[in-house]
């Protein structure tokens, strides 16, 4: 045994040694990263520096911090001239067909594609014209082409246009730094740390109404089981005599409410739950919806075993008898009796369950059956990382170190929550 | 059998012979198995019956062979093959019918694939089944010692590292740990220039290189799990008395804790392993499908759901719960038999 030295307050370790000892007592750093948490999916949304779900192509892949934004040198498209006739002066219209997904070249009508035009000015056979007015309609950009010189058959070439670079307008907000992303982007140049802080509102939003649903039925089932459950040995059986004496053997419990809840909660945990979810998504399709539907469904049986056995106590006890003298009903001494007894249980396993909650999620999200793409889940960002691990790990690392990072707070915050409440749901650790 | 219900039960503790004694002991065993084997044929009734019913709900199984197209198939062959698949009968004679099938070791035949579901399952078996194993073992060999060092050294540096592993592990979903690593292992690290370890797949001829990573990531959340189990029993063993009375009668710290206290305290870690193991045969399919592994869970149940594949997804639910059930059961009988003062 080592001698415990006293410090004293001249001691700066003294200060560190308080501070420590306050870190191990209360989970400080736990509740700064869910109120962090739950702040961002608050204002999240509003205050995110770039568009949610358009990116910047220049910009794809590239690492957190400063984006260094290279035009791309080589021509991505075109419209042939060769066979046109057209004299000095005269204005004509060319349409281009946008050659990949239009969502990332998306443009707003206010002219601010002029400036990104070019053409080959290398070649010489290059007339000399002016793009006067550019408009959009749908996946298809016109042009309307002033020509300065005669353009006739058979002399000119292509012009190209660099239709790449069209998109740069994604950033929304002024008082964020400029072409600084502090997470990097992702595979189509969308601000990563934007799509975290919409992802962070939605996982909130599933996980807290899933939760709260779970809680809910699972809660209700626990009490109306640990109410009902037989005091006694069960009652179905025949009698026998032994030495004079008259014993009851049992054969089978009864069929009550109490055994029903109970062997429904034994058999739903033998249901491997991504086989439910992915059973239940095939049939409902995929959405917000279902997915919330499914994560209540994996939820409630945690509640009812514990919230079952609270109830088995509390009811033997002297208020509840006399609430039963006094002639409440069954839901009044079940509401106001028993319930406010059991709810310090129920909260220590709903902080305990919503790490494993959002873990569901993220799982679900990331196999698919979950949220679905566009949205940024932080389980469908991982998913989406993952074809990019070797040249942007960034993409993987930020929405699974975030994951981590919550499920972790929330596991201190519920082993603490559970020692604090309800010392009994504790192992020895 | 006779004696289950028999009045025998009721002789008074100290009149009981020791034969009795083990008999009461056996009967209590088979009544256990007679409850469990109930309660199994009530869950797999109850799951397969739910799954029947939503894929009743779900688009006719024929438009699997028809293209987008809408021109692949006349109406005749359509009655036919709706003929074929027992679509006109009523629910509970599909269902019967299924049921009956299903008892005679016959799970159907896949619509997608045009191949016995039996046979599917028992292809897609043995990589799943590696793959549980391995990281199993993995589990174990981190698990178990790391939580008997934490609690033996209970409240040092060696403590807090290994309860630092186990939050880590808990807190990481499978796949985040498992692209770390293939960052880590096959990105970062480099021999030649060759990857470490290969990112996935697994090769028809034996490869150890090709386990490592797939088993380490399935393992290592259940890692945290049992050293956090190991841990907790095994700091209420060696706080009681009878340790103490061994170390106070000058046996051996070794002994004490390998022969006395490790013994005791190894009950629940290995009846969660067990259930873990149970839970890992149902297709680990996170794993399954980052290293793309062609196991039970990605090839048989992943693709069914997708493929709205009626008869194979009813047949690996089935093979799923029937695995589960078999291993509870065992793991309950595995508890009584390491710790004979629990009764079935």
């Amino acid at each position: 045994m080592t001698t415990e030295t006293i410090l004293s307050k001249s001691n700066p370790l003294f200060y560190i040694k308080g501070f420590w000892g306050f870190l191990r007592k209360y989970p400080v750093l736990p509740i700064i990263i869910l109120v962090v948490l739950i702040i961002a999916a608050i204002i999240g949304p509003t205050v995110a520096p770039y568009e949610r779900d358009i990116g910047d192509v220049r910009a794809r892949h590239s690492p957190p911090g400063t984006v260094d934004i290279k035009f791309p040198t080589s021509q991505k498209g075109g419209f042939d001239l060769t066979a046109m006739d057209i004299p000095a002066g005269t204005t004509f219209t060319a349409s281009y067909k946008l050659p990949t997904d239009n969502r990332m070249f998306d443009i707003n009508g206010n002219g601010f594609l002029q400036d990104e035009i070019s053409w080959n000015v290398e070649s010489p056979n290059t007339p000399d014209i002016l793009f006067s007015k550019i408009s959009q309609d749908g996946d298809t950009i016109i042009f309307e082409i002033i020509a300065n010189e005669n353009i006739i058959d058979g002399g000119n070439d292509i012009i190209f246009l660099d239709l790449q670079v069209i998109r740069i307008d994604t950033k929304l907000l002024s008082f964020w730094p400029d072409g600084y992303h502090f997470m990097g982007n992702d595979h189509v140049g969308r601000d990563v740390f934007s799509r975290l802080l919409h992802g962070a509102q939605i996982s909130m939003m599933v996980v807290g109404i899933s939760l709260v649903a779970g809680m809910t039925i699972g809660v209700t089932l626990g009490l109306i089981a640990g109410y009902t459950a037989q005091r006694h040995e069960p009652s179905i059986g025949f009698s026998v005599n032994y030495k004079g004496k008259k014993k009851r053997i049992s054969i089978l419990s009864p069929w009550l409410i109490d055994e029903f809840i109970t062997r429904f909660v034994d058999i739903w945990y033998a249901l491997p739950f991504l086989m439910v979810a992915l059973v239940v998504t095939l049939i409902f399709g995929r959405g917000l919806t279902v997915l919330m539907g499914v994560l209540a469904l994996i939820a409630w049986s945690g509640f009812v075993r514990v919230i079952r056995a609270q109830t088995l106590i509390i009811r033997e006890l002297d208020f509840v008898a006399s609430a039963k003298i006094n002639g409440a009903t069954t839901f009044r001494i079940l509401y106001r009796h028993i319930f406010p007894g059991v709810l310090n249980t129920a909260v220590v396993v709903a902080t305990l369950n919503t790490s494993s909650l959002i873990l569901a999620e993220s799982v679900l999200s990331f196999v698919g059956a979950g949220i679905q793409p566009p949205t940024p889940a932080w389980g469908v960002m991982t998913n989406e990382g993952r074809d990019y691990l070797a040249i942007a790990p960034h993409q993987v690392m930020v929405p699974g170190g975030a994951i981590f990072l919550v499920v972790l707070a929330l596991n201190f915050l519920g082993d603490w929550l559970r020692d604090r409440l309800d010392p009994r749901l504790r192992q020895v650790d | 059998m006779k004696g289950l219900f028999l009045p025998t039960f009721f002789i008074p503790s100290d009149e009981r012979s020791i034969e009795h004694k083990l008999y009461i002991r056996e009967i209590r065993m088979i009544r256990f198995l007679l409850g469990r084997f109930f309660s199994s044929f009530l869950s797999i009734i109850g799951a397969t019956l739910a799954v029947f019913t939503l894929t009743n709900f779900h688009n006719d199984p024929r438009l699997l062979f028809v293209p987008d197209s809408g021109n692949g198939i006349t109406q005749e062959q359509w009655d036919k093959l709706g003929e074929k698949l027992g679509m006109n009968d009523p629910f509970h004679v599909r269902y019967s019918k299924w049921i009956g099938r299903t008892l005679r070791g016959d799970l159907g035949i896949s619509l997608a694939r045009n191949m016995a579901v039996t046979d599917i399952i028992y292809a897609k078996i043995p990589a799943t089944l590696e793959l549980a194993l391995g990281g199993w073992i993995f589990a174990i060999l981190l698990g178990i010692p790391t939580g008997v060092i934490a609690a033996v050294y209970r409240g040092t540096f060696w403590d807090y590292v290994a309860r630092g592993l186990a939050l880590v592990g808990q807190a990481a979903p499978p796949f985040v740990t498992g692209l770390v690593l293939i960052y880590i292992f096959n990105q970062w690290i480099t021999i030649n220039g060759d990857p470490l370890l290969p990112a996935g797949g697994r090769k028809p001829e034996f490869d150890f290189k090709d386990y490592v990573l797939p088993c380490v990531a399935l393992g290592w959340g259940a890692a945290a799990a049992l050293m956090r189990l190991t841990r907790s029993s095994m700091l209420e063993i060696l706080d009681s008395e009878y340790i103490r009375l061994a170390r106070a009668k000058g046996v051996g710290f070794g002994t004490v804790i390998f022969k006395h206290a490790l013994r005791n305290a190894l009950i629940a870690p290995v009846t969660s392993a067990l259930l873990i193991f149970s839970g890992w045969l149902n297709g680990a399919l996170v794993v399954e499908i980052i290293f793309s592994w062609p196991g039970i869970g990605y090839d048989a149940l992943y693709r069914a759901v997708n493929d709205n594949d009626f008869p194979l997804l009813l047949g690996t639910v089935f093979v799923f719960i029937l695995i589960y059930l078999v291993f509870a059961t065992i793991a309950d009988i595995a508890y009584t038999i390491i710790d004979p003062r629990v009764r079935l």
